[in-house]
């Protein structure tokens, strides 16, 4: 059982896009069974830093505290994760009583100010890979089609992808010099190409992995699916999505149009 | 030719819902949004959204559907709005089949159905146990396809703050803030969909995602669409507290075979089955909510002796539970630390919906032409009290109104606000910079979310499971003291870009607002009707409180009225849990 007297944390910020970034270290009042969102909770009511000044208070985003929603993620002692699941008493447990916890913005994304950062990026990679299964419309026509349990065994898990970014901060291989879409929207291509009406257009899905920035640029470092709070199987999906693109490459190259 | 535009506010299932079906007829929408529409609150709705699918050879009915959601719903709701929502909810689910949904199957791969509380046939749908988040994203997808097609321009990272309303009276469009830049911008538009969920922060910690304030409803009330039945809060009954919040254990646990107990004389108590033979652990939530709270607070039973009993999952085998409620194990194991295969859960009531809401006619349109609501926002499909896996359905069927509602509206209208409103946005961005302005400067000794903190500790303990009136009144009074300090607060944050603290400042003096008219409501209603209980009222009383409480804003507070309710399908009966319920066809036609 951890019981120090303060949580410490040390926070990495800045004022707006722009501005440069500095450490701002918060000794908070310990209580037992928070989690960083409580912390930063804590501060914006009492915002005074570790040496007793005023300050503005930490700016986060955060929504559902429940691990669904994908908003709160950031650096936690280096570690891309969500903030509202990170428990602080085993974040103490972890790295000892003593030890200072860092919250830090995610690097692959803008930083809009202190810990809040911009990933339109993410959603405009679901947009490339066109993740959505084209039904002639939202009306009523009866019955959907037929899924068989073993199908959505493996691929409900993927349809749990938040956009939290944590896959995307993990991967070495995105990052400002490459155009790699990342692990997260290559796992969406695999989900809609199982779905039985999803997969009457899976090549429109499949021709965008095999363009510049998409699957080709992985480099199997498997980081993403270590950090990824949603436990995604990535690397199985990154490996069938691999698959599949070749066989699509094939088709395209019997076919001739290439 | 110019078709016109509407401006959605809210990307949860019903703004989806509702942009998808305007948009698929080709008129352009402007979603606005708090969030990124993906990380809207619908994600965190665990359980499932009902329909009568009748696949399991329980020969559910749709009927049964309709008269299951108004007997629970203690005969407030409109019943021709709620028979529209039953009957269509079948076709509804489908399409969200073929749109992609990872919904749980049977052997031969059709929709699986699992049972919800107040119900005896199975007829809720699911995807694991991340229902909302599964429904939402299929919207998100739908509404990404149609932002491609160039129909849909999204305004994630806005707030809603102000409506632009003409000299006729007639919605033309809404103000709204980013909350990155801070800029403040009008957005003119023939139409405007409220869709902007629950309010759970009114009483400070609750299963809401921390957006949900009520903020954008209680703009639209102060901008005179009366508020109804806003005292009908649904306390689920099976929370477990946090420091942050309360997050929810889904009434599936339950549905998938959990027990309620606690100890007595030293042995295992099973109160709910004992009190309620015939429903047993699944009596619809504001029974059990009540029962726990009985047993915790006047008996003083609770396990440990605090407020809290054990959720048992402990005697189901686990890999059953893996599978149909893996989401809902991973909560309480991640925030914790215990795992509910083995022991049972701690749980205690929270409050969680709001049946009440903006007042809309059956086209969900409200008393500003032009201005409809729809979701969790609106009043119409609950009642005094909502079944589980129903707002789900509610929450989409009301964008599938309201949709096509908004379309009708604006191919009668003569001219486009674009063409006369342009001068009239501006004028509101004017009166909202100077407000914010001012906000800004405020620099009192109250800190904002202190003074939140207690506004919600003073709502959870006088205006949530059981009500007195004098508590009610004293609440009311202290509800205008709070607002006195508001005017005292400190914006503590002294950066002029993305600050937070300004819009929360904002936020909770809307929430203040809608506390008052909480209070008051369940102040005037002097009966005990599904989520309302009132001791000192126990029984339902048809003949003065069967009428929907609307309340009108004026500077000095609520002003109360009461409208009738549609009762031309199922005639009113006594609400009884302990017994089978009894589907009376005969009145019913
Ligand atoms: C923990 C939990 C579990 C639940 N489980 C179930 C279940 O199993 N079955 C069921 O049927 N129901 C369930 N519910 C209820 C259900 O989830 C909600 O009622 C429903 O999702 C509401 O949808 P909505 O579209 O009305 O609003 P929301 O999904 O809350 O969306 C509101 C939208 O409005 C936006 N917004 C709000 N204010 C503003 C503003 N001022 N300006 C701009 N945008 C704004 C937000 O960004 C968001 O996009 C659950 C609820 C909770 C809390
Ligand atoms: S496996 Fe591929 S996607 Fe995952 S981290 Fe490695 S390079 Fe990135
Ligand atoms: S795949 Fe996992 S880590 Fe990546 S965005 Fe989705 S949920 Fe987050
Ligand atoms: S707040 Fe939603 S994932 Fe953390």
């Amino acid at each position: 059982m951890v019981n120090p007297q303060f949580i410490h944390l040390k926070v990495k910020r800045r004022s707006n896009p722009t501005a440069a970034p500095y450490w701002e270290e918060f000794k908070v009042p310990y209580q037992p069974n928070m989690n960083v969102v409580s912390v930063l909770m804590e501060i914006r009511k009492n915002p005074i830093n570790a040496k007793g000044e005023k300050v503005d208070p930490v700016v986060w985003e955060c929504n559902c505290l429940e691990e669904v929603c994908g908003a709160c993620t950031m650096l936690i002692n280096g570690v891309p994760r969500q903030s509202c699941s990170a428990l602080t008493d085993k974040l103490l447990e972890q790295y000892g009583e003593n030890n200072v916890i860092t919250l830090e913005p995610l690097t692959k994304f803008p930083v809009i100010r202190d810990l809040m950062i911009d990933r339109q990026l993410m959603f405009d990679n679901l947009k490339k890979v066109k993740a959505w299964v084209p039904v002639d419309g939202s009306w009523a026509i009866g019955r959907g089609p037929r899924l068989a349990d073993k199908v959505h065994q493996w691929a409900y898990p993927i349809s749990r992808c938040m956009t939290c970014g944590c896959c995307m901060e993990a991967c070495p291989n995105v990052n400002s010099k490459s155009k790699f879409i990342g692990p997260a929207a290559v796992a969406q291509v695999r989900l809609f190409n199982a779905h039985p009406i999803g997969a009457m257009h899976k090549d429109m899905r499949l021709e965008q992995l095999v363009k510049k920035g998409g699957i080709q640029e992985c480099g199997n470092a498997q980081n993403c699916k270590r950090v990824c709070p949603k436990n995604i199987n990535l690397t199985a999906h990154l490996a069938a999505m691999n698959r599949q693109t070749n066989g699509y490459g094939f088709r395209q190259f019997l076919m001739g149009d290439k | 030719m110019n078709k016109g535009k509407v401006i959605v506010i809210g990307g949860g299932l019903a703004g989806l819902m509702a942009t998808m079906k305007i948009a698929e007829k080709q008129v352009p929408v402007d979603i606005i949004s708090l969030v990124p529409v993906k990380r809207s609150h619908s994600v965190c709705a665990q359980g499932g959204i009902n329909a009568a699918l009748d696949t399991k050879g329980d020969n559910d009915t749709i009927y049964d559907h309709f008269d299951d959601t108004v007997y629970g719903g203690d005969f407030l709701a409109n019943q021709t709005p709620v028979k529209g929502m039953v009957e269509a909810a079948p076709g509804l689910i489908y399409a969200m089949d073929r749109m992609g949904v990872m919904f749980s199957r049977t052997a031969e791969g059709l929709l699986d159905l699992r049972l919800f509380g107040g119900v005896k046939n199975r007829r809720t749908a699911f995807a694991g146990a991340t229902t909302g988040q599964q429904l939402l994203y299929a919207c998100d997808e739908q509404v990404r396809r149609l932002e491609v097609a160039g129909y849909v321009n999204k305004y994630e990272g806005w707030e809603m703050i102000d409506l632009i309303i003409d000299d006729n009276g007639v919605c033309r469009g809404c103000v709204a803030q980013n909350l990155a830049t801070m800029e403040i911008k009008s957005f003119i538009g023939d139409a405007v969909i409220i869709a902007t969920g629950g309010a759970g922060m009114i009483f400070g910690k609750s299963t809401n995602s921390v957006i949900n304030t009520g903020s954008a409803a209680s703009i639209v009330y102060q901008n005179g669409v009366p508020f109804s039945n806003a005292e009908f809060i649904q306390i689920h009954p099976t929370g477990m507290l946090g420091t942050d919040k309360t997050r929810l254990m889904s009434e599936s646990a339950r549905g998938d075979g959990g027990r309620i107990w606690t100890y007595k004389d030293g042995k295992p108590w099973y109160f709910l089955e004992e009190k309620y033979p015939a429903y047993g652990n699944l009596v619809p939530r504001d029974i059990a909510a009540r029962a726990i709270y009985d047993v915790c607070v006047i008996q003083g039973l609770g396990i440990d002796g605090k407020n809290q009993v054990y959720l048992d999952l402990s005697h189901l085998p686990a890999d059953y539970l893996n599978k149909r409620l893996g989401g809902i194990m991973e909560i309480y194991e991640n925030f914790y630390g215990d795992d509910p295969r083995k022991v049972p859960m701690k749980i205690f009531p929270a409050v969680h919906y709001f049946m009440g809401g903006i007042h809309v006619d059956w086209n969900h349109m409200t008393n500003i032409p032009g201005l409809f609501a729809a979701g969790e926002c609106d009043y119409m499909y609950h009642g005094a009290n909502r079944l589980g896996a129903n707002s789900l359905l509610s929450a989409l069927y009301s964008g599938t109104v309201a949709g096509p509602a908004a379309l009708k509206y604006i191919k009668g209208l003569g001219k486009l606000a674009e063409e006369t409103s342009k001068s009239l946005g501006d004028a509101v961005v004017k009166k909202q910079l100077e407000i914010h302005n001012k906000l800004t400067k405020m620099s009192g000794k109250e800190n904002p979310y202190k003074l939140h903190e207690e506004m919600g500790e003073l709502m959870t303990k006088n205006v949530a499971i059981v009500r007195y009136n004098k508590a009610l009144a004293e609440t009311d009074v202290k509800l205008q003291e709070f607002q006195e300090r508001w005017n005292k607060i400190n914006i503590v944050d002294s950066n002029a870009y993305s600050n937070q603290t300004v819009m929360f400042a904002r936020q909770l003096k809307n929430m203040m607002e809608l506390a008052r008219v909480i209070t008051l409501g369940a102040l005037n209603r002097n009966e005990s009707r599904g989520s309302h209980y009132k001791p000192d009222f126990p029984k339902r009383d048809d003949e003065k409180f069967l009428k929907t409480t609307m309340a009108q804003w004026t500077p000095n507070g609520p002003k109360f009225s009461w409208e009738e309710v549609d009762i031309s399908h199922i005639k009113p009966r006594e609400r009884n849990y302990s017994v089978d319920k009894k589907v009376d066809k005969e009145a019913s036609k």
